[in-house]
């Protein structure tokens, strides 16, 4: 089992950090799921994996299971999703505001294809150079 | 009185929800309610520093459960000492956002403010590792809202990228807690501290390797190299006051890593004793140069700031991995000018940007400023403290900071690193305010639209700065002192015995 739950962490990582890493903001939120599901996952483990023993004392029990990894992942769980839920809402309006579901607000590489950025604002506008970037060079002030 | 460690906390928490049911009643209700707490916050920090200069520690045990079991809230001097400059900075950010109208630009500034400061309170005065994340929690999820105040495609897209940057970065202090909890089976700090000390030699791998992803996730809310690209845009681009603001959340990552890192991996951690200190040393050294760099390369002035903010904290990483009490005290020494420092400077900045009109905040030769000399001459004064010349505040904090160097082995790379590195600065600055405030255009172009003649409500936004530039000559009149205070402070904070102590025997209290 220890194998199987380590796996499955590993797998999850692998796969949030990948989507985080993708530019645009749709499989940016899912990997932010998918990391905070693998979080949940690890510190259950952290209180060492124990099957059907009770979490409460009772005078007959053999052992016990950890409640406090429990306790813990409980509150991981609700301020997971409630900032899931503001990292949509936050995307959508940077979707409303730029015109394009890219992080950066602008496609990088306009790309003439129909099936990417047709119809966007944000793709059609050439790239600034690289040496504006960052240091308060693009745009007009906010 | 018992009671008095949770006051911090629970201030502002109340203040904020009253806030939320007094929104019917409109802004300015709201604004009075909201400046009286941020005030009487002050007033409360001003009282328990003076009460921590005792020095006893306070430890305040939530629903009465002793330590380990509970959460503990522990009150000594270096909270005592964040608590306060929290608070002083709290008020001049929020006195500007008043009277600059920021705060209508949007709805519920004021209960993000107070929310935000009940976040910070709370990270400064928790004994918990787990709760620590929880506060944190509580102030990034105020600070993406302040962020995105007032609006605009700029803001929002910073806006984006700190928010995903800082939930990642919330997972990867889970993982720490929870790997740290694997090994250690506690997250109560001080308990941590004393399961370190007995630590058997085949766990030693696994509570450092946590304790280095603890490290990366202090390290990305201080924007420590190379977990800083975050910073300037989403410094620049907010309104002044929520940057103004913003000052000290980058010191929380410095506080926090003094705290947990600096309590459970202390004196008698045995192999792990200060592990980290190289660590924070090597990658302060490189945010130092990128700062610098970033301060020349600036193409405005509110990223030059923000940059500048980037170079104090790059100092305070530098400061705290020299693992000395000197170097220490001079790192508290050098938070409290800086904080207060990069704060003033974010509302001149905003001034100034509104008295260039279409020109901003660019480095480009605008119309000449209405009551140019006097914000020329504020501006000089802050950018001689944020340099570190004499005979400002900057001067003695980098003064003592490389004191403290010179005891260390790799006293050469500090003293070359924060030299040369000041010395760009101070080619940056110069160059920025002579552009500024010398090279004023006779006439304005065809282009230029009409350009203010005065600024709104000067006076009373100037009162803010000051508010917060004062600081910067207190600093050196008091300089005696307030530096034994600081020895004083980094004392108890390097007491890991005595921490320990305080919180498993409470009639202990002290030392």
């Amino acid at each position: 089992m220890e194998l199987l739950i380590a796996l499955s962490i590993g797998v999850l990582v692998a796969c949030g950090v990948y989507l985080v890493l993708r530019a645009s903001t749709f499989p940016v939120v899912m990997g932010l799921t998918l990391l905070s599901y693998a979080t949940n996952l690890f510190l259950f483990a952290m209180g060492r994996l124990a099957i059907g023993v009770p979490a409460i004392v009772r005078p007959d029990a053999a052992g016990y299971a950890d409640p406090l990894p429990q306790a813990l992942v409980l509150t991981a769980i609700v301020i997971a999703f409630g900032m899931t839920a503001f990292a949509i809402v936050l995307a959508l309006k940077a979707r409303g505001e730029t015109g394009s579901d890219h992080v950066d607000g602008r496609t990088p590489h306009p790309n003439p294809s129909p099936s990417r950025g047709e119809g966007l604002r944000g793709s059609l506008a050439p790239p600034r150079p690289l040496r504006e970037r960052g240091l308060g060079g693009e745009g007009e002030s906010p | 009185m018992m009671h008095l460690p949770i006051l911090p906390i629970l201030l502002p928490l109340l203040a904020g929800i009253l806030l939320l049911l007094l929104r019917p009643l409109g802004l300015q209700v709201q604004r009075m309610v909201g400046f009286v707490a941020a005030f009487a916050l002050l007033m409360l920090a001003v009282w328990l520093f003076d009460a921590s200069l005792a020095g006893q520690r306070q430890v305040y045990a939530l629903g009465n459960w002793p330590a380990p079991f509970g959460i503990t809230l522990v009150f000594d001097q270096l909270a005592a000492l964040m608590l306060l400059v929290t608070a002083i900075l709290a008020v001049g950010a929020l006195w500007y956002a008043i009277v600059t109208e920021i705060d209508a630009q949007g709805s519920h500034f004021h209960v993000l403010f107070q929310m935000q400061l009940f976040g910070l309170n709370g990270a400064f005065l928790t004994g918990d590792a787990f709760n620590l994340f929880v506060f944190f929690e509580v102030l990034l999820l105020a600070s993406y809202s302040l962020l995105l105040h007032g609006g605009g495609k700029q803001r929002t897209v910073a806006g984006l990228h700190y928010v995903v940057v800082n939930l990642v970065g919330s997972t990867v202090f889970l993982f720490a807690l929870g790997a740290l909890y694997g090994a250690l089976g506690t997250l109560n700090i001080a308990d941590m501290a004393a399961k370190v000390a007995a630590l058997p030699a085949e766990r030693e791998g696994l509570v450092m390797a946590a304790g280095l992803l603890l490290l990366l996730v202090f390290g990305l809310k201080a924007a420590m190299f190379p977990l800083y690209l975050w910073l300037p845009a989403a410094y620049a681009r907010t309104s002044a006051p929520v940057a103004a603001l913003f000052a000290i959340m980058t010191k929380v990552g410095v506080y926090a890593i003094i705290r947990v890192h600096g309590t459970v991996f202390g004196v008698d951690a045995g192999n792990l004793a200060y592990f980290y200190a190289p660590w924070l040393l090597g990658l302060g050294l490189i945010t130092l140069v990128l700062a610098a760099l970033g301060v020349l390369a600036a193409f405005r002035l509110r990223f030059q700031v923000a940059y500048l903010v980037l170079a104090s904290v790059a100092m305070l990483l530098i400061a705290v991995g020299l693992h000395s009490e000197a170097g220490l005290a001079a790192a508290l020494y050098y938070l409290v000018h800086s904080t207060l420092l990069a704060g003033g400077l974010f509302l001149l900045a905003d001034v100034i940007v509104r008295g260039r009109g279409t020109y901003a905040d660019r480095f480009d030769p605008g119309m000449r400023l209405p009551h140019h000399a006097l914000l020329g001459g504020l501006f000089m004064l802050a950018a001689v403290a944020a340099l570190g010349l004499p005979p400002l505040s900057g001067f003695f904090g980098k003064l003592w900071i490389l004191q403290a160097a010179l005891e260390h082995p790799w006293r050469w790379a500090v003293l070359a690193t924060v030299l040369i590195s000041s010395a760009l600065l101070l080619i940056a600055l110069a160059r920025s305010g002579s552009v500024l405030f010398y090279k004023v255009k006779d006439r304005p172009d065809a282009a230029d639209p009409v350009l203010p003649t005065q600024i709104p409500a000067f006076g009373l936004s100037l009162t803010a700065v000051l508010w917060l530039l004062a600081a910067v000559p207190l600093l050196v009149v008091l300089a005696h002192p307030v530096a034994e205070i600081m020895q004083q402070v980094a004392a108890q904070t390097l007491d890991v015995v005595g921490y320990r102590a305080a919180v498993f025997d409470p009639a202990v209290g002290g030392k």
